[in-house]
């Protein structure tokens, strides 16, 4: 872990976040290295959202510091800006837009990545944004979902409605793309798909932080893995060292995943 | 819901010809529904833009406002000072409704949308009603309280007075030498009016008016995509304010008085009604809402029992005389009980308005001309291309 601080990506030093008495994350530490796939594996209620939550200004951390681009994001930013920043974030339960069109859903974040956080283009027609539609398009044939592009996102099946919410942040080319449990609840050929567009993804030089709880998912994909348990890494390492880690399978013990 | 579907340019033109020619003719048409004159006829209008502008806040957005009759009536305040004061010229007169009605709106809605849901309404109808207690007491001077403000013969009009234009009788307002009562004035009105559509039409497929539906659909995903959902909000919010000062400011137009009812929280609920009954985030749905509560209380307020008694006087008279008892309370001034049961009857029946119940309509004459037409809808549907 010699790797030079141009590379790092999100520095997360010393956070704390307890709901309550609940300490949901103590003390992490972590660094996310530029163009690498960083996976955050961990049995459930271990702390992986929270801690991505954290990141992105949707919840405080209690102490610490989130450093990305030279700025801390656990002060004085609001999602928007952190958005604006680079990041984008899959949630675990999908987040889309469930009354516009596929096609809509994924042309909006390209808006806010060309036209930032606030534009009043009040009389340029939809029509004409051709651009940002071709580019739409082509992502939604990339995940065959191109000739649903006029149905409404609403009646998606829960796995297409995580694919579309992975298109939904690809448009916006992030710096650093989250992605919280982005294959579950699909089917195994869905799921497959997800893979090979991560894949790809992958070789397009984005950095990833990936919670997934399919170690199939993770093991194809990822470059350093993580694991929490209780609020804490408990190890972290190049995936073949985290196979065989006694304390991995420990935390896993009784969980099916593994 | 299909707020945005989007369609071709060219389908888009011809709706606003449609429209246009529709509002133009209302004259003729209004005489065989029997609302052939023009103090009717501008009330549509009027109040057609009032709900055009009113859907483009709760419509696109889902922010119901409880407390868009303030503007309304700063939009009759302003335009009234500026016949008194100015000159009696329209355009200036509603110009100013609008740019004071927006700076009004500015204020409300910067304060009003630091909440949301419930909050937000109760907020805006608290607004409306303080601005409507000041207008009836501190503000007297501006507004001249109960008796209502009034444009006087004796007003300065300095730019009338520059001109040299005099006045004879009570002030009308004009439009360079016309005056604007009856049918000029209705015309005028609709002119207005067709800007007004064709503005919202614009708003509707503008990246502005996605966005705005955006942020109604999910606005946590809005922001977490990079969008700060408050300035939209506000623009959204002063632009319906700004429609509603200048529907306002016509109402002064045409009858050049003002008073503080025209804010009243039952104003802020009427235009709530119109929306609601028409189609909420339709485009046609608030105007067809407006004319037709516009329509039932012009027909409903008007019959009192003496004209009761005339319609059924061909009846025995103890079967007229029931008839009227039971009748008597849905009309005259009772009429809201009549369009409270309208208003019942849309809502369970056709939860998307009456545009809801036009489009379905409109879908079994399309099934019953054959398959063919198939493919026209699939077009219609394609417009983003
Ligand atoms: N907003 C919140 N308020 C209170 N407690 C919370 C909140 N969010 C998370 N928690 C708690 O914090 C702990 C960690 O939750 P978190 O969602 O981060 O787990 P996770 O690792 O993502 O689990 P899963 O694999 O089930 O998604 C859990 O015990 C959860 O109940
Ligand atoms: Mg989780």
């Amino acid at each position: 872990m010699s790797t030079a601080q141009s590379n790092i990506v999100l520095d997360i030093t010393g956070v704390n976040k307890s709901f309550g008495g609940l300490q949901a994350l103590s003390d992490i530490n972590l660094q996310i290295e530029e163009g690498k796939t960083h996976a955050i594996i961990g049995p459930n209620g271990a702390g992986k959202s929270t801690l991505l939550n954290t990141c992105i200004g949707l919840l405080k951390a209690d102490s610490g510091t989130i450093n990305f681009g030279g700025n801390d994001l656990t002060h004085g930013f609001q999602p928007h800006d952190i958005n604006q920043m680079g990041i984008s974030r899959v949630f675990q339960t999908p987040q889309i837009f469930p009354d516009l069109t596929i096609l809509q859903n994924v042309m909006i974040p390209a808006f806010a990545k060309r036209d930032g956080a606030f534009k009043l283009n009040l009389f340029k027609s939809l029509r004409d944004e051709k651009e940002i539609e071709a580019e739409a398009l082509h992502l939604l044939e990339d995940l065959a979902m191109a000739d649903q592009r006029f149905n409404n996102a609403g009646s998606l099946s829960r796995g297409n409605k995580r694919r579309l919410e992975l298109a939904m942040c690809l448009i916006q080319h992030p710096k650093l793309l989250l992605l919280d449990e982005p294959t579950a609840g699909m089917a195994r050929h869905d799921t497959n798909q997800t893979i090979d567009l991560l894949i790809k993804i992958k070789e397009s030089g984005m950095t990833k932080v990936i919670i997934e709880h399919d170690m199939h998912v993770v093991f194809s994909l990822a470059d350093k893995i993580s694991v929490l348990a209780q609020g804490a890494i408990i190890a972290e390492g190049e995936p073949d060292e985290i196979k065989g880690h006694p304390k991995v399978r420990e935390a896993y013990l009784g969980s099916a995943e593994v | 819901m299909k707020s945005i579907v989007l369609s071709t340019k060219k389908r888009d033109y011809t709706t606003l010809l449609v429209f246009a020619v529709i509002v133009f003719t209302a004259p003729l048409w209004g005489k065989i529904i029997g609302a052939g004159y023009p103090d009717l006829l501008q009330k549509f209008a009027i109040f057609g833009l009032f709900a055009i502008g009113y859907n483009i806040l709760f419509g696109l957005t889902g922010y119901l406002s409880f407390g868009h009759a303030a503007f309304l009536g700063v939009g009759s305040y302003v335009t009234v000072w500026s016949f008194k004061l100015l000159t009696m010229n329209a355009i200036p007169a509603v110009l100013l409704a609008i740019v004071f009605s927006g700076v009004f709106a500015l204020l409300i809605g910067f304060l009003s949308l630091r909440r949301s849901g419930i909050y937000f309404s109760i907020l805006t109808l608290a607004f409306a009603q303080m601005s409507y207690n000041l207008a009836y007491s501190v503000l007297t001077p501006i507004t001249n309280g109960e008796t209502g403000l009034r444009v006087l013969t004796s007003d300065p009009r300095v730019v009338d007075t520059a001109l040299g234009y005099t006045i004879e009788g009570s002030p009308l307002a004009t439009l360079f030498g016309t005056t604007l009562t009856g049918y000029p004035g209705f015309y005028f009105c609709a002119v207005v009016l067709v800007l007004g559509f064709w503005l919202s039409l614009k708003i509707f497929r503008s990246p502005f008016g996605m966005k705005l539906v955006a942020i109604k659909t999910n606005q946590t995903r809005m922001e977490y995509t990079g969008f700060n959902h408050r300035p939209y909000l506000l623009c959204a919010f002063v632009i319906s304010g700004m429609y509603a000062g200048l529907a306002g400011g016509l109402l002064a137009v045409v009858d050049p008085l003002a008073g503080a009812e025209r804010m009243q929280w039952t104003a802020s609920g009427e235009v709530v009604l119109m929306t609601i009954l028409g189609g909420v985030g339709t485009l046609f749905g608030p105007i067809i809402g407006a004319a037709t509560i516009k329509y039932f209380e012009n027909i409903f307020s008007g019959i009192g029992d003496t004209a009761l008694a005339e319609i059924f006087s061909f009846l025995p008279d103890a079967v007229s005389n029931l008839l009227i008892t039971i009748i008597s309370p849905f009309v005259g001034s009772g009429w809201h009980l009549t369009l409270g049961i309208l208003f019942m009857l849309i809502i369970i029946f056709l939860p998307g308005g009456m545009s809801q119940g036009f489009q379905k309509i409109a879908d079994k004459i399309k099934q019953k001309n054959k398959k063919s037409s198939t493919s026209e809808v699939k077009l219609e549907k394609d417009g983003i291309a």
